[in-house]
């Protein structure tokens, strides 16, 4: 016969900072220990910044370290806001681990809150990793530190908002698909490794993509040390956009 | 205000739910006393779970009221603890990150690895979730809902799938909740399961309440009767003769008897040597109405279809 502890009830919710914590230390483990994030976040970002900085695979105007830098830290926030996002979060409702929490004092809020804490810890990683090999390859970066946390900052708002509209609307394995497959076709046209300026009638919609905002707006500050005010307008925009549709349309199960 | 002062831990009023045109909830009404434990009992698609969610606050009524601990559902959720019927666990977790990260939502709750020792999941504590055994998740699932120290517990089904051992453990702590006062509620089609803890049943069908009581309530009847099986052509006539003249009883279908009469152990005494003088056995002996006889009763239907 089991001996149970006192029962005697004694509900009451702990403090949102502690709860706050305890949720971003689940979503970053969960984040780490998927393989497939792993791939997505970290490897393939390294991955094609040594390939295409070392190899003339593709034709850059000015040094080829220099220009892909940039693009590969777009897509790194692209991976980690955008395709991490909406998998993982396609896949919680689909468990069912959405629902359960939402029967638990954890507040919507801070489960967003630790959702976008995680990400921003991830790209802490992402950024530090990729700044590190670009140093190691030559990279030779301009502007100010202030003006590429704005970029990145906007550019996870943007690609949040865009993941959990998707992973918040579709099923699990459709979101997988989907943010899988625009993952791989704003890698190749958004303008993070392939120059918008080859793609001839068809740039004038793709920079208006986040991915060529961000990457774009990434490049003429580290790469020329100028400001790209309108690339910066562009993300803002697409932030609010994304998330307002996103909180109205998310389905929690 | 305390819950203590409440003697109701929750109050169902008249509810509705409708899916499209499809009716799963039709104008149920139930209350579950403080420190009791109550079950809904009844068939799958009965409207058991979608009462059971709208009450955790899962989903909006149509008509009708709830009040949890004495408020709506979401303004109490810190005293409710919430099992659902499968499912609701990151894969990638261990039983142990899992439990620790819903009692970290709390500010006094039990020791995580405690509560996993006692459900029996201590050798399962650092095995992912998915590896899991449908049972050990549903122990798992149980730990969760009560690791906040609840002064409510909805259980949906906490022991569909389980080894006979895992559910006594389950049974064994909803009985220690309410031994220290925490209510309980709990869905089932099993009816041994609503008739061993249950203080309280409700007997639903088709989204409504179609009998509620106690298990002693719900089960006595005004005639005492027997039930047994034995082999096929008993003489049924010369069993009534030796019982005496108030006692009527058949054999439907063959090898299953029912006997009744105007008391029940002088007529079961009557029964057994009656039996015993043929060089019968009579098997599973039955004196009282099951919650299934009610069930069938009532509807005409099979409680587990």
């Amino acid at each position: 016969m089991t001996v149970w502890p006192s029962l005697v009830p004694r509900g009451q919710p702990a403090r949102r900072a502690q709860m706050l914590r305890a949720q971003t230390r689940t979503e970053l483990t969960l984040l780490l220990r998927n393989g497939e994030q792993v791939l997505l976040t970290l490897v393939i970002p390294l991955g094609l910044l040594v390939i295409l900085s070392t190899v003339p695979i593709i034709n850059v105007t000015g040094r080829r370290v220099d220009f892909f830098v940039p693009g590969v830290l777009a897509l790194a926030v692209m991976s980690a806001a955008f395709t991490g996002q909406a998998i993982g979060t396609g896949f919680e409702r689909q468990y069912g681990v959405l629902k359960r929490l939402g029967a638990t004092p954890l507040p919507r809020s801070v489960l967003l809150l630790a959702k976008t804490s995680a990400v921003l810890l991830v790209e802490v990683l992402q950024v530090t990793l990729i700044c590190l090999v670009g140093l190691l390859l030559g990279w030779h970066p301009h502007g100010n530190v202030l003006g590429v946390i704005a970029f990145i900052a906007l550019g996870t708002a943007a690609f949040s908002g865009l993941g959990l509209l998707l992973g918040g609307t579709l099923r699990g394995l459709t979101t997988l698909a989907a943010a899988n497959l625009l993952w791989f076709v704003l890698l190749s046209v958004g303008g993070i490794v392939y120059p918008l300026s080859e793609l001839g009638g068809a740039q004038d919609v793709l920079r208006r993509l986040p991915t060529a905002a961000l990457s774009d707006g990434l490049r003429q500050l580290l790469q020329h040390g100028a400001f790209a005010g309108w690339d910066l307008l562009a993300l803002a925009l697409w932030a609010v956009a994304g998330l307002a549709t996103a909180s109205r349309l998310f389905r929690w199960e | 205000m305390t819950a203590a002062a409440l003697d109701t831990a929750l109050e169902v009023v008249d509810l509705v739910k409708r899916y499209g045109d499809r009716t799963a909830v039709d104008g149920l009404s139930l209350s579950v006393r403080a420190g009791s434990v109550t079950a809904l009992l009844g068939p799958n698609g009965a409207g058991k779970t979608t009462t059971v969610e709208v009450c955790e606050g899962f989903r909006t009524p149509d008509a009708g009221t709830v009040r949890v601990l004495g408020g709506s559902p979401a303004a109490v959720r810190h005293r409710v603890g919430v099992m659902p019927q499968g499912g609701g666990g990151y894969p990638s977790l261990r039983a142990v990150e899992l439990l620790t990260l819903f009692s970290r939502f709390y500010a006094h709750p039990h020791d995580p690895a405690e509560l996993l020792s006692l459900l029996g999941l201590d050798e399962v504590a650092r095995t992912p979730y998915r590896r899991l055994s449908g049972g050990q998740q549903q122990r798992l699932s149980l730990a969760m809902a009560v690791v906040g120290r609840p002064e409510l517990v909805f259980l949906d089904e906490p022991t569909a799938g389980l080894d006979p051992q895992a559910r006594r453990a389950t049974w064994d702590l909803v009985e220690a909740l309410r031994a220290d006062g925490v209510s309980v509620l709990l869905t089932t089609h099993l009816m041994d399961e609503a008739e061993h803890l249950a203080d309280d049943v409700y007997v639903v069908d088709h989204g409504r309440v179609v009998a509620h009581g106690t298990v002693p309530e719900l089960t006595s009847s005004a005639q005492a009767f027997v039930r047994f099986t034995g082999p096929a052509d008993l003489d049924v006539d010369d069993l009534l003769r030796s019982l005496g003249p108030d006692c009527v009883g058949k054999e439907s279908p063959a090898g299953t008897y029912l006997v009744e009469g105007p008391e029940g152990p002088t007529l079961l005494a009557g029964v057994t040597a009656w039996c015993a003088t043929r060089g019968v056995l009579p098997q599973g002996l039955q004196t009282r109405r099951t919650l299934e006889d009610v069930f069938l009763d009532l509807t005409g239907r099979e409680l587990r279809t």
